[in-house]
């Protein structure tokens, strides 16, 4: 961009930029080098990044001795619903959002968008009050229900920015071809979403793979803990189960992360067009 | 002009389409939103779970009433302006150092974008951890290394609050950069390369060329930023373990979530909520007016 910095501001940034970088990742590196120690130096003042001893015994406590499998289990299988019900829902209301007019359209919109503006407890009160009238506590139903409830509408909006930048001319074009306006959807505009709709589902998995709050109310039994519970029950026992703690951050932690990076390019794009289009 | 079989099938295509989400939303968002004002207006609680009645605005004169709601809420904005304040000033610092010519300037954006990332009840019981007295790595940093007498982080009001603080600053200026990247690359290079031509300095040129061109991008993402913050439940929540040390670390949702689950308190739970969606609609329509003035003036 524009002029060259001289060599010695160049320094400075590349100086600058390496210390902030570390200060940021002292965290992340921090539980990594916790989940390496060896049980009986759990509670150490060592700043050391490979602690002395370093052993993976937390990871091997934490897949044998521990409901962390069933955890994840858990917590993929209510992912996985509502990544799929997301993903069905958003791409299809969306579309009807974005190229077709109906009555009530605008203030759809506007009333998605106030939903953003919910606290936590506003849905989830009247919905736990519900949920136990009808049975539905220590349910994953419910669990479901409530996190489809708060990423619906910001994904419907997603898709909505997304189908608005791909031309009318192109559906339009399929119709008068003879396509039905079903045919029009599935065969030309949707693989043409795709990007969009990675990022519906990615952002639909990551709410319910992170989600502790809403967890902690809907389930009580143990068996039925997704991963979030789970972890923090091991953090509350720092004196003994710090190391399966962070043993389980990073194995929870590290495909979400992976993940977020490679898609974060669209991501981008796709938060920006969808504020500069409002 | 479409065929008229064509019109049918597209009116039927269109309310298929919209029909099972429009449901949906009305099941899991629209029917809760009125359940809850109708719990605000009631007496429902632990006691009165089944047997509950129509108070009426009790529970909102009880809300506006009490002072704990004026102290609460004053911490929330000071936890917002805070928050907010340091998201987009190290956001927009990094974006423009990122922002040149810089070789490897990928891995570092790669690199800082982790703590976005990052689930974010991980990056909150992981900062809890590191802000032990005795163990935990702040302390350890500030007296090994900088000689600083250690913190009580999570025993004293004040310093379990900066902890938060510090914890939700870490978690979202990454955000923020990357907004603020995506705006800067937009920026033509001619605005600048006709500035350095006019002599003017990197100062000017930032406050006249990269600031107002970013605002259209960044106001969205503020406001967004300042709803997100206002809301955000899980830094408070599990960096001071609810609240703690004796519920002074509360913002307007952890004291309404702990209302609602702790104290089994729904009516006035219920009332709260009305009132901290009113607080943020208020802030979105007027913030939303002012700045469509202000872009409507360029």
């Amino acid at each position: 961009m524009r002029r060259r910095d001289s060599k010695l501001k160049l320094a400075a940034i590349y100086i600058f930029l390496i210390l902030f970088t570390a200060a940021t990742l002292y965290p992340v590196v921090r539980v990594l080098s916790i989940s390496l120690r060896p049980g009986n130096r759990l509670l150490s003042t060592s700043l050391r990044v490979i602690p002395e001893g370093a052993t993976f015994e937390a990871y091997r406590r934490l897949f044998t001795e521990t409901d962390f499998l069933r955890w994840m289990f858990n917590s993929i299988i209510v992912s996985l619903a509502v990544t799929l019900t997301g993903v069905i829902f958003a791409s299809s209301a969306g579309y009807i959002f974005s190229k077709y007019r109906f009555i009530g359209k605008k203030v759809g919109l506007t009333a998605l968008l106030t939903t953003q503006m919910f606290p936590a407890t506003m849905l989830l009160l009247p919905m736990y009050i519900m949920i136990s009238k009808l049975g539905l506590i220590n349910s994953y139903l419910g669990l479901i229900i409530i996190y489809l409830a708060t990423v619906l509408p910001f994904c419907i909006w997603q898709m909505k920015g997304y189908y608005d930048t791909i031309p009318d001319s192109l559906h339009e074009a399929a119709i008068i071809d003879g396509c039905s306006h079903f045919q029009a959807f599935y065969k030309v505009i949707l693989p043409l979403a795709a990007p969009a709709l990675v990022i519906t589902a990615l952002f639909s998995f990551m709410g319910s793979w992170s989600e502790y709050i809403v967890a902690a109310v809907i389930l009580q039994d143990q068996s039925m803990f997704t991963l979030p519970l789970g972890l923090k029950m091991f953090q509350a026992n720092m004196a003994t189960d710090w190391g399966l703690y962070a043993a389980g951050s990073v194995i929870v932690s590290v495909p979400v992360v992976v993940l977020f990076i490679i898609l974060s390019r669209w991501l981008v794009s796709g938060l920006t067009l969808g504020s500069v289009k409002g | 002009m479409k065929p008229n079989k064509k019109d049918v099938e597209a009116v039927r295509f269109k309310y298929l389409f919209l029909l099972p989400a429009l449901i949906l939303i009305f099941a899991v968002v629209v029917y809760p939103f009125i359940y809850n004002i109708i719990i605000s207006l009631s007496n429902m609680s632990m006691s009165h779970f089944h047997d509950w009645r129509i108070v009426g605005f009790r529970q909102y004169v009880k809300v506006f009433s009490e002072p704990i709601f004026y102290s609460v809420l004053g911490k929330t904005v000071v936890w917002t302006v805070v928050n907010v304040f340091f998201h987009v000033v190290i956001g927009v610092f990094l974006a423009v150092l990122l922002n040149r010519h810089l070789p490897g300037k990928g891995i570092f954006r790669t690199l800082l974008i982790i703590p976005w990332a990052m689930p974010q009840y991980i990056t909150a019981l992981t900062w809890r951890g590191m802000f032990n007295y005795e163990y935990g790595a702040i302390n350890l940093i500030l007296s090994k290394f900088l000689h600083l007498p250690m913190v009580e982080w999570l025993k004293n009001p004040t310093d379990a609050f900066i902890a938060c603080i510090l914890t939700n600053i870490w978690l979202g200026f990454p955000f923020m950069m990357v907004i603020a990247y995506g705006g800067l690359q937009a920026i033509p290079r001619e605005l600048y390369e006709a500035a350095d031509i006019d002599g003017a300095s990197g100062w000017q040129k930032f406050w006249k060329i990269t600031v107002p061109h970013l605002k259209p991008v960044m106001i969205p993402a503020i406001v967004l930023g300042v709803i997100w913050t206002f809301n955000n439940l899980n830094v408070i929540w599990l960096v001071s373990n609810g609240g703690e040390p004796s519920d002074k670390t509360h913002i307007l949702v952890s004291y309404v979530y702990k209302a609602a689950f702790n104290l089994y308190r729904y009516g006035y739970a219920a009332a709260l909520s009305m009132v901290i969606f009113f607080i943020l609609l208020l802030f979105g329509i007027t913030f939303i007016r002012k700045t469509r003035a202000t872009e409507g003036a360029y």
